[in-house]
């Protein structure tokens, strides 16, 4: 369950979250119906390329600008299994983790990684492999409490049930989590 | 130790006596918005949670502004689930068509976004109320439904950077000039993850919707929050207009902070962002000359009054030029109504630009003026990304009101002492 394998699809730097999923299509918010136009103004063909399981490399600061959650679950459901990147701005980072679309951040492997190799990503403790050359990178670990949001599927199954998401104090404290 | 101003908001939020950059926190959200787009997707994940109301219903903003009027079948069905929401809920603050204004713009102007509060909202330029001196910041749909449920968040406590701009501002150099620049400086990630602060004498001088235009775009340089000092410009703004009693915060002289730029700014000139990315900011005459096909004066940025009264000042006894288009969109019921007072709309009207109801549209290439393949547009809103007014061919040069009226009468870019005098 935490091991993901595909195809690479890079981009570039500053990619933003108009270009993943533009806001004329905003007027929906069904994943599959979103999935449809995913990437398309940075590559208008891309939802006929890929295939299921494959994942996107990207360079830094993916997920720019709007705070839609459109773009991480158009890529989730487009699916994609899982996106490195040289960093992810801050509000595209929050709704992949809270939606439940994977995400490892590695410059190292962001430049490294060429399109159409293909990549093994252990997403317990990060690693990413690159399947032909057995060149690994380790993306930077999540805190703990991230790494419970992101098993429990996201944050509203996180939060439900808890009556509130007071995840560092009960952490602190040892609650239990249930 | 001393704080910054960012870390005093948050540490009080989280019940701290103090915090430090990099720390996980948990705090109690002062005001939450959601919009058409995104509160319904909010709604949805709020209703798996089953907490069966919400945490304040007097803390809770839900606007719709982006594609409203509906501009098609789908978007009235999200308007809908807004509307059906907030009556269900008995949200006070939910205004309708006629009633509303562009989120960033109204709730300051109703007094919701207050001094040394933490504010969230599922819209990226939330960091706007940040001109307030509260900690305000965008955040997505499952978040804000988090908080719907909760009242609360978690956050990290970003490092600051602070920009102080000195000087004296040349003529027709304003708010959108200094933040452009400022983006331009640092790059579209310069302050990623960080609370940018601004101060400095020329900050000191600014009215409230210059500051405002300021914090608007500090995400556009990756930033988490965009912060001034509250001081007697924000009082005298918030005197008979705060809905709730406040206190406001303020920085430690000599709090660490990750950077600080001191610019001197007497000599900058209006600036412009190239096609497409706002940091790709350049003076106006860089761009002198480039023939435009649109010009929208509005948005969450750029469509206070401050920002009309410039662009009719420059459009009085003038005329759009007959290759262009010019869209004036104000921000609010409010604004609207005192620019049509103080006979600004009438300027616009006789010089022949449209002038429309209150709505995000043509910003995010929703409706009111989307761009074709090839038109170029100069917005004095807030993103020029590949296809963020239209077509993916189409270009947008981002600019203060000054440049959009002065190019829209000129049909191509120009800096607004060059227009030819009017006789």
């Amino acid at each position: 369950m935490f091991i993901r394998r595909g195809k690479v699809w890079t981009f570039g730097d500053d990619l933003d979250t108009d270009a993943i999923l533009p806001a004329r299509y905003m007027n929906v918010f069904d994943p599959r119906e979103l999935a449809r136009h995913c990437m398309e103004d940075a590559d208008p063909n891309f939802v006929e390329k890929i295939s299921p399981g494959d994942i996107i490399v990207a360079g830094k600061n993916f997920g720019c600008g709007s705070s839609r959650e459109h773009a991480p679950l158009a890529i989730k459901a487009a699916g994609i299994s899982c996106v490195i990147a040289g960093s992810f701005a801050r509000i595209f980072y929050r709704n992949a983790i809270n939606i439940g679309l994977p995400i490892l951040e590695s410059p190292e492997a962001a430049s490294f990684l060429e399109k159409g190799s293909t990549v093994e990503v252990n997403l317990q403790n990060g690693e990413i492999m690159e399947l032909a050359s057995g060149r690994k990178f380790k993306a930077a670990a999540f805190p703990p409490f991230m790494q419970e949001i992101i098993a429990q599927g996201g944050l509203i199954n996180f939060v439900r049930g808890k009556a509130r998401p007071a995840v560092m104090k009960e952490e602190q404290s040892g609650e239990d989590n249930q | 130790m001393e704080q910054t101003l960012a870390e005093k908001i948050l540490a009080r939020a989280a019940g701290k006596k103090k915090v430090s950059p990099g720390e996980l926190i948990n705090a109690k959200i002062d005001m939450a918005l959601g919009n058409d787009l995104t509160a319904p997707v909010a709604i949805k994940e709020f209703e798996k949670i089953g907490v069966g109301e919400v945490f304040d219903r007097r803390r809770l903003a839900l606007i719709p502004d982006h594609f409203v009027p509906n501009k098609d079948i789908q978007s009235a069905a999200l308007a809908g689930q807004l509307r059906r929401f907030a009556r269900r809920y008995g949200i006070e603050h939910y205004y309708e068509v006629g009633r509303m204004g562009i989120e960033h713009a109204l709730l300051p102007e109703l007094g919701l976004a207050l001094p040394g509060e933490v504010i969230i909202g599922a819209d990226s330029h939330t960091c706007t109320y940040g001109a307030l001196g509260a900690f305000a910041t965008g955040v997505g749909s499952t978040d804000l439904a988090a908080v719907m449920a909760t009242g609360e968040l978690w956050f990290k406590v970003p490092p600051t950077i602070r920009i102080v701009f000195e000087g004296e501002l040349p003529p027709w150099v304003g708010g959108k000039d200094l933040i452009l620049y400022t983006i331009g400086r640092l790059g579209v990630d310069g302050a990623l993850y960080a609370a940018l602060e601004f101060c400095g004498p020329v900050i000191e001088k600014l009215g409230l919707d210059a500051r405002l235009t300021i914090c608007n775009m500090a995400i556009e340089a990756g930033a988490k929050a965009g912060l001034i000092a509250p001081d007697e410009t924000t009082f005298d703004y918030l005197e008979n207009r705060a809905r709730r009693p406040y206190a406001a915060l303020y920085g430690d002289a000599g709090a660490p902070v990750e950077q600080e730029y001191t610019w001197d700014v007497s000599t900058l000139e209006p600036q412009v962002s190239f096609p497409s990315s706002p940091a790709n900011a350049r003076p106006v005459s860089a761009a002198a000359g480039t023939a435009i096909d649109q010009v929208v004066i509005g948005s969450c940025t750029n469509g206070r009054l401050e920002d009309l009264r410039q662009a009719a000042a420059l459009l009085k006894g003038r005329r759009v030029n007959p290759r262009v288009r010019l869209i004036v969109i104000p921000a609010t019921q409010a604004i609207y109504l005192q620019a049509l007072q103080e006979g600004l709309l009438e300027t616009f009207i006789e010089a022949q630009a449209s002038v429309s109801t209150p709505t995000c549209g043509p910003c995010l290439g929703g409706h009111m003026g989307i761009l074709d393949a090839g038109e170029t547009a100069v917005a004095t809103t807030n993103r020029n990304f590949v296809g963020r007014m239209g077509h993916r061919e189409s270009r947008v040069y981002l600019a203060g009101p000054a440049v959009a009226a002065a190019s829209a009468v000129a049909g191509e870019i120009v800096h607004p002492a060059d227009l030819q005098e009017v006789n």
